[in-house]
């Protein structure tokens, strides 16, 4: 094979500074301000800082650099970086579609970004408007009756859900032991359940990854608390017998928790409360253009038929005769909060931002051109990679390595090579029904022009792998780095940096 | 094949088993491994809990998932492989000699029985 990276179009080589760690580029007594000397006697430390926080190690690691010293360095580092500022995201089940600026812009006026979270209720009568504003929209959205805004992240949406389930079976005399779970569900599904006291049951789909109304049906007895279902599932394939699944658990006194995972598939198009689930989880992050942490704060919505909303989080908000929205403290049957104050507000903005830029109309085109996306990129790599459940895809496309397993490739090494064609890597091995998967969701967000360069970069790597199998499995070769050994990472993690183990280490 | 050893039961979820007596020491089997990839920890529980057969008693993490263990049998567990801890790739290595992970005292022996033989779990494996 000549040059290996001739069919590489999307990207080209860059100017990538070298960058060591901020630590190391301390020298001591370096400062980026200096400031006059005081012209008024200085209190001692300890009469201002509580004794419990003061240090007494002479700040030792502490960085000192200059400022272009530490504005280059970060400057540096997210010149590394990957985002949905830069290209395609196609990880699958994440939805990582762009976030629009103008999010950002709403988020940082100076009214909004600046309330404090103690004021009074009568000075952020904007605010609490704004929520309940985005409350309406979600539960007109998803075809449920309530919500309230203060889980902080999907799982803790869930939790919140299975809370409630748990508290309305207990009002009725019994909260049941065990809840369903398919095995196509959302990873974070057991764990909620568990947490919650309850065992899990997974039922195993049927052979085109849809749920088994037979093994459901054997399954739900009055032991059952209840369904927790992802639709469309972690296949990217639309649960059709939803309704009658609904019906089902419903006609045996059970709830149905729909993961809203997967909601970038539906909104504008079909609403869960319509097919029968009683309660829900949103993920602001991903169908509603906040942005994915980086750790950062995060909102994870919950929703609920008029049944369960006496067990919502405490407070929640309500609207009053006069027009004004308040906090409603009077909740006797409520779960209790799940969270200080209201949750992050932030995150609340820039999700009402995104719904009333979009409109109804242009909420519904996103979801097609989405769903649209998935299967465009489903058509044009049929051929070239094996597809492991049939079915038209909804808003993601699951394939698998089985097609290059026979050149002694694995779906990790399908990930590197990408890298060097200039593309986040799909995800990898989930959903666990399907093994070797590479599950990609290009979202809406992409123009025909970049799902084209997608799709050429993964044709060309299938014909590496047949011609040139060695160079794929030592890929990334353009990166920065060569391929990481994942497993000593994951069985040795270096998580912080210590002065002490640098300096043993630069002795060794 | 020695990839499935004659002296041990095997479960479908993939754990093996070899009775001594009336205890029996637990891992996972050469599939399993093969299919997690590199182990990188084992959560183990303590010795002197119950354990019920098909029951979760732990989980095995590997660079790709976390999978529950499920317990062929029920007892209590008497002894655990404390080398995993420190060295998890045994699993990997020799997941039926040094890469154990549990030793159960069976409270119920007619429970083996139900498992399978290696044969009977490499049919098992064929049909996947």
């Amino acid at each position: 094979m000549s040059n290996p990276n001739a069919r590489i179009k999307k990207v080209k080589t860059h100017i990538s500074q070298n960058e060591g760690l901020i630590f190391e580029k301390s020298r001591t007594g370096t400062r980026a301000f200096h400031l006059p000397v005081a012209d008024v006697p200085a209190p001692a430390a300890e009469e201002l800082v509580p004794a419990h926080l003061l240090r007494h190690d002479d700040l030792e690691g502490l960085p000192e650099v200059s400022e272009p010293e530490v504005v280059r360095h970060y400057t540096r580092l997210s010149t590394w970086n990957y985002g949905t500022d830069t290209g395609m995201f196609p990880l699958g089940s994440c939805t990582m579609k762009y976030n629009p600026k103008f999010n950002e812009w709403a988020a940082r006026l100076p009214a909004i970004a600046r309330t404090h979270p103690l004021a009074p209720e009568a000075a952020i009568r904007g605010n609490l408007r704004l929520i309940k504003e985005l409350e309406d929209s979600l539960c007109e959205i998803t075809g449920l009756d309530a919500c309230s805004l203060q889980p902080t992240a999907g799982a803790h949406g869930e939790l919140t859900g299975v809370m409630m389930i748990r508290a309305a079976l207990e009002e009725r005399g019994d909260p049941r032991k065990y809840i369903l779970i398919p095995d196509a569900a959302h990873g974070t599904n057991p764990a909620s359940a568990v947490m919650c006291g309850y065992k899990v049951i997974t039922l195993i789909s049927k052979p085109n990854g849809l749920l088994d109304l037979e093994a459901l049906d054997k399954a739900m007895d009055d032991s059952v608390a209840g369904l927790m279902i992802t639709n469309p599932n972690t296949l990217g394939i639309f649960e059709e017998d939803i309704a009658k699944a609904c019906e089902l658990i419903h006609s045996r006194g059970g709830y149905v928790y729909m993961d809203g995972a997967n909601m970038n598939a539906l909104v504008g198009v079909a609403r869960p409360g319509d097919m029968g689930a009683d309660v829900m989880h949103l993920n602001l992050h991903k169908t509603f253009s906040t942005p994915h942490g980086g750790g950062g704060p995060g909102c994870g919505p919950v929703l609920v038929k008029k049944e369960l909303e006496p067990y919502l989080p405490f407070p929640t908000i309500k609207r009053n005769p006069d027009g004004h929205s308040s906090f409603d403290y009077d909740r006797p049957k409520s779960i209790g909060r799940v969270k200080a104050f209201y949750g992050n507000y932030g995150m609340m903005v820039r999700a009402l931002a995104y719904i009333r830029a979009l409109g109804p109309d242009g909420l519904r085109m996103a979801t097609e051109i989405a769903v649209l996306n998935a299967n465009y990129v489903r058509h044009h790599l049929e051929n070239d990679y094996d597809i492991p459940f049939d079915g038209p895809a909804m808003h993601e496309v699951v394939f698998n390595d089985k097609k290059q397993q026979a050149f002694g490739i694995r779906n990790g090494d399908i990930a590197k090579r990408l890298i060097d064609y200039g593309f986040h890597p799909p995800t990898m091995s989930f959903p666990l029904v399907a093994p070797g998967a590479i599950m990609i969701e290009p979202t809406e967000s992409e123009s025909r022009e970049e799902l084209d360069f997608f799709i050429d970069a993964m044709k060309s790597i299938a014909r590496e792998c047949e011609e040139n199998p060695d160079f794929v499995k030592a890929a990334p070769h353009n990166a920065r780095l060569g391929r990481l050994d994942e497993t000593a990472a994951a069985r040795n993690p270096v998580l912080r940096w210590k002065p002490t183990e640098v300096a043993k280490a630069a002795a060794k | 094949m020695a990839n499935y050893p004659d002296d041990l039961q095997y479960t479908k979820d993939h754990e093996w088993i070899r009775v001594t007596g009336d205890s029996g020491r637990v891992g996972i089997t050469y599939y399993a491994q093969e299919s997690l990839g590199d182990v990188v920890y084992v959560d183990l529980p303590k010795v002197g809990v119950k354990v019920t057969a098909n029951e979760p008693f732990g989980s095995v993490e590997s660079v790709k998932a976390v999978s529950e263990l499920f317990s062929p049998v029920s007892g209590e567990v008497v002894e655990i492989n404390e080398k995993l801890n420190d060295s998890p790739e045994l699993v990997n290595s020799v997941p039926y000699e040094d890469g154990w992970m549990i030793v159960i005292k069976l409270s119920n022996t007619s429970e083996v029985d139900a498992l399978l033989s290696a044969a009977e779990y490499e049919d098992f494996l064929n049909e996947k």
